[in-house]
């Protein structure tokens, strides 16, 4: 015998891997008693066949590979010997699965064994087949098992019972066949084939609706009957747990009355009263009467209604609510999850109990309570329920707080009766918990703060105080950086104070501070960084007072090893110390940030576009390129030094920039196209106002730019107003130009036809299939009707048809829409359609437009919709002119 | 479809007993066995039985240095598994006698025995203690 297949007996194969130390020692233990089995199985060992597979068995239980011994399962059952065969068939539902091919070898052999006379063979190849039977084994064997569901011995039929559900759940199509031979089941007395019948019965019903029908009904009646009797069976010592008569029959019985009475009043009918019976007499003193409860009180919620049992139900679960035993007050919470649907008032008046459970020292509890928590916030509850989960928050578990503050953020945004409270409740979060919120809440927050414009002090100035004692709170300081940029001048002149507000004096220093402190943290990550110098560039232009320290901290950071940081570092730099004119209008305030768009795009697969690359700067709402800080910075610098004329504005410049990309001009100083042309570069910026129109012709500016700035020569090959040139601009611009090239289309279409005022045209919807851009013009004399021409633009490479726009405004404003030049637009920007639009204000002067827009149209067949809010109108057309 | 697997672990979180009534591979048993066991050690005796992990509930009860595991889906009457769980440690005790950790590993083959008789497929085959052991008694008998 060779050496290495002599192995050592089970026993002591536990015992070596028992003793080890280390994990390292157990595997080497293991891999040499896998090196001998492998040794036996290739010499085909016969008399340790036995033993080697339980060793296997072990060996598989500790978490290691033992796949090689699957062909020994194969002929241990093969062999003729009961217990030969029986370890095969535990090897067979341990070692295999259903996906192997192995197993079909395993078929015949299975087939042998369910027609063997010895019925414990016939008993262990069912459990195989219920075990681990593939789809083509049930087809296969059906026939076999449907036999033996009425097989003499019970032991058999109750296996064979479970088997079938096996089958029918892998091939559904089987299930009428057994219809039949399972209702013969629900008549046994056997207890075992009871509880299997009764599952099969459940299941087949649910496979198959022949099936349902056939035993609602042939069956129910029988069931109610052998529920009663069970409920009131006396003492039968075999099947009694804690005075009750098998509980798991109890059980079983309850939930196939579930399947029948769901969505049918009679079924539901016959069942009321043993049901009511259940509910009323069990011992509710023991885990297993409790059990049958819990069971009886889900029927009662899943069958037809009926007042009184639901009543019950709900009483049994309030009992189960307030009791000691913290695993029946899971299954309440648990089970009231389900009753909130049917009968939320029931479940509210539970409500100071289920918040007590939110507050429980067991984490499953907590958990299951702060779910139902969530599905019992209302309109009315919700401040007083928000207050009780963020005062919570102060003192739960570190572990508990993530799921705890996800919640909690999602009420507050979900229900929310007001901005303020909004406000205030993030802020409360953010202070306690603010590194486990999500960064969607906190750009949301954002969003909500600056479409707020009489909360603006307010916020910056509560977020101020929260920072200055919860500094560790990362998302806290993202949202305080951003606001103090925007509004710091509100936290110094303490404007717009509202009446509850307690008066807080403070400097420009101490707001700078803020921010330094952020900046300097060493938890701070890339993106509070970079935030914070954004933050900084803004103040600086704010509080003149501290632009030497600002742009000396914004200097330090020259040299961070961050790329991100040290870009942006340089380019502030530059900008504070060389471009001074311009950087007070670089460093407007953001425009409002449109709620419909950045919900859409939450709700929609484009992830939040605040990462590190793109910064603090959300997407501007209306959606023209998407523009980093740097390719703007970018383009300032390549001006380098003193490249303005002495004469020049800083708007003047940009306007100087854009006039090149502008098809040639005619050299009158009102040129409609070119003024569009600037504001929508001013508003990319995040410039508000528009600079008034240059009186000076744009070919003046341009040659006088010209003269002055020799140097650089890539300016000059922009400035030249020949179109044809623009093309060998060198890559070192094409950010810049990528960015001009975006306003080729938007200003080529002038409004000119009316001579009154000219209004900025804007892209009044962008997806990543179309845009649609808006020119305005106004009647002289009627200023309150706004002439406005859509066009549409096809992103796409696909060709639209059946192209429809459809607007929509609210009730002060009236709306005509023009026919649209055509229904069809080619792709790939390849034409557009345009369509007139006349919208008369009634409040003119006092609110501005807003509309709603849905775009319908076929691409390859398929119907698209998209929707969307347009308000960014440009402010100047509420007034009577610019 | 009830039950999804039932565990064994000793105190030191070392699994004596596992069963799967679904398919996983070893890794993902290994895992899953590693991250439940470790959440439920550490929870006392105080709290409840059942943990919630991925897409699965545990339902585990201690008895001495042995900890019973049993995953179920959310359907599951989790109740009734905690009596199912004393079924079954009755059963063994029945069989082994006041059954221990050194029982099961010793008798690993047989300790699957009664658990075949008693689940099937994830669900409940029988309930009465001997006529889960009869045929092992058998077999005892028999060897």
């Amino acid at each position: 015998m060779n050496p290495f297949s002599s192995g050592t007996r089970l026993r002591d194969m536990i015992r070596a891997i028992r003793a080890c130390k280390t994990a390292a020692e157990e595997r080497a233990v293991v891999r040499k008693e896998c090196a001998s089995i492998r040794a036996a199985i290739s010499e085909n060992d016969q008399d340790y066949r036995h033993r080697n597979l339980a060793k296997l068995m072990f060996i598989h239980m500790l978490g290691y590979p033992t796949h090689f011994g699957q062909m020994e399962c194969l002929k241990l059952i093969a062999s003729p010997g009961f217990p030969e065969k029986r370890i095969g068939y535990l090897g067979l539902m341990l070692l295999l699965d259903e996906r192997q091919e192995v197993l079909m070898l395993v078929t015949n052999s299975i087939k042998q064994d369910l027609n063997h006379t010895n019925q414990y063979i016939v008993g262990l190849a069912l459990c195989a087949l219920g075990n681990i039977c593939s789809a083509e084994m049930a087809r296969d064997l059906a026939p076999e098992v449907e036999r033996l569901l009425q097989f003499r011995d019970p032991n058999i039929r109750k296996k064979a019972a479970l088997c079938t559900i096996r089958i029918i759940r892998k091939v559904p199509d089987l299930a009428e066949n057994f219809i039949n031979p399972a209702a013969a089941l629900l008549k046994e007395k056997h207890h075992g084939v009871l509880l299997t019948g009764v599952q099969l019965c459940a299941d087949l019903s649910k496979v198959s609706t022949e099936a349902l029908e056939y035993f609602k009904k042939k069956s129910i009646d029988g069931l109610v009957r052998f529920l009663k009797d069970l409920a009131n069976s006396p003492y039968a010592p075999e099947y009694d747990i804690s005075g009750i008569t098998d509980p798991f029959l109890h059980i079983r019985l309850l939930r196939l009355l579930r399947v029948l009475g769901q969505g049918d009043a009679d079924a539901s009918d016959t069942m009321n009263d043993i049901l009511a019976q259940v509910a009323t007499k069990t011992e509710s003193n023991k885990n297993a009467g409790n059990a049958i409860l819990y069971e009886c009180v889900a029927t009662i919620m899943s069958i037809e209604d009926n007042g009184g049992l639901r009543v019950l139900a709900v009483n049994i679960l309030g009992r189960f609510l307030s009791s000691r035993d913290n695993n029946i007050r899971y299954v309440a919470l648990n089970m009231l999850m389900k009753a909130i649907a049917l009968d939320s008032q029931a479940v509210q008046r539970h409500r100071v109990t289920i918040l007590d459970c939110v507050k429980d020292s067991d984490a499953s509890i907590r958990k299951r309570a702060l779910e139902l928590v969530y599905l019992l916030v209302n309109e009315n509850n919700v401040k007083s329920l928000t207050k009780e989960l963020i005062d919570y928050l102060e003192v739960s578990d570190p572990e508990f707080k993530g799921d705890l503050t996800a919640k909690i953020c999602s009420i507050v945004e979900k229900f929310s009766p007001e901005k303020i409270w909004y406000i205030d409740q993030m802020l409360k979060v953010l202070s306690e918990a603010g590194n486990y919120v999500k960064d969607d809440v906190w750009h949301a927050l954002i969003v909500v703060i600056t479409n707020a414009p009489n909360l603006h002090g307010y916020s910056v100035r509560s977020l101020y105080k929260a920072v200055q004692t919860a500094g560790e709170q990362e998302t806290l300081v993202r949202v305080a950086v951003w606001c103090i940029g925007e509004y710091g001048e509100l936290l110094v002149s303490n404007a717009g104070m509202l009446d509850i507000e307690d008066p807080v004096t403070v400097t420009e220093a101490d707001t700078v501070d803020v921010v330094e402190t952020a900046i300097g943290r060493h938890a701070s990550d890339l993106t509070t960084r970079a935030m914070c110098l954004i933050a900084l560039l803004k103040l600086s232009s704010r509080f003149p007072s501290c632009s030497k320290r600002i742009n000396d901290i914004v200097h330090h950071h020259k040299g961070s090893l961050e790329l991100e940081l040290q870009q942006r570092a340089i380019e502030f730099n530059s900008i504070i110390e060389k471009h001074e004119k311009i950087r007070s209008s670089l460093v407007e305030r953001m425009p409002v940030l449109d709620e419909a768009t950045f919900s859409g795009r939450r709700a929609g697969s484009v992830p939040a576009a605040v990462s590190t690359s793109q910064g603090p700067l959300p997407k501007i709402p209306n959606g023209i390129a998407k523009p980093t800080s740097a390719p703007l910075v970018d383009l300032l610098d390549l001006s380098s030094d003193d490249v303005p004329a002495p004469g020049l504005s800083g708007g003047d410049f940009l306007q100087d920039l854009l006039g090149v990309d502008v098809s040639p001009v005619s050299s009158q100083g009102t040129n409609p196209t070119q003024k569009s042309g600037t504001d929508v570069l001013l508003d990319l910026l995040s410039i508000g106002t528009p600079p008034a129109p240059s009186s000076s012709s744009p070919l003046d500016m341009l040659s006088s730019s010209q003269d002055n700035k020799s140097p650089v020569d890539l300016l000059g090959n922009l400035a030249s107003p020949s179109p044809s040139e623009k093309p060998s601009s060198t890559a070192g611009i094409s950010s810049m130009i990528d960015l001009l090239d975006d306003f080729g289309t938007s200003p080529s279409v002038p409004v000119a036809e009316t001579n009154g005022p000219t209004y900025p045209a804007i892209v009044a919807f962008e997806s990543n299939s179309l845009k649609v851009t808006f020119n305005f013009a106004k009647e002289p004399g009627s200023p309150q009707a706004t002439l406005i021409e859509a066009q549409f633009m096809n992103k796409s490479p696909n060709i639209y048809t059946n192209f429809i726009f459809q607007a929509a405004v609210p009730k002060f404003l009236q709306l005509h829409l023009d026919p649209a030049s055509s229904n069809t637009l080619p792709a790939s920007g390849n034409g557009s359609i345009t369509q007139k639009l006349q919208i008369s204000n009634s409040q003119h002067g006092k609110k501005s437009l807003v509309m709603r827009v849905r775009i319908n149209y076929k691409v390859n067949d398929k119907d698209v919709t998209e929707e969307g809010q347009i308000n960014n109108f440009p402010r100047e057309l509420l007034s009577s002119g610019p | 479809m009830g039950i999804r697997f039932v565990l064994m672990v000793n105190k030191q979180g070392q699994t004596r007993l596992a069963q799967y009534y679904e398919y996983l591979t070893l890794e993902e048993r290994r895992a899953l066995e590693g991250e439940i066991v470790r959440k439920c050690l550490a929870r006392n005796e105080q709290q409840c039985s059942f943990v919630e992990h991925r897409n699965y509930k545990v339902v585990y009860r201690r008895y001495a240095s042995l900890f019973f595991l049993v995953g179920v889906d959310n359907e599951e009457n989790e109740l009734a598994i905690l009596e199912f769980i004393h079924l079954l440690v009755e059963t063994m005790d029945r069989h082994f006698g006041n059954v221990c950790e050194l029982d099961i590993m010793f008798h690993l083959e047989k300790a699957h025995f009664m658990l075949e008789e008693m689940v099937m497929n994830g669900c409940i085959v029988e309930t009465s203690k001997s006529n889960i052991l009869s045929p092992i008694q058998l077999m005892d008998k028999a060897s």
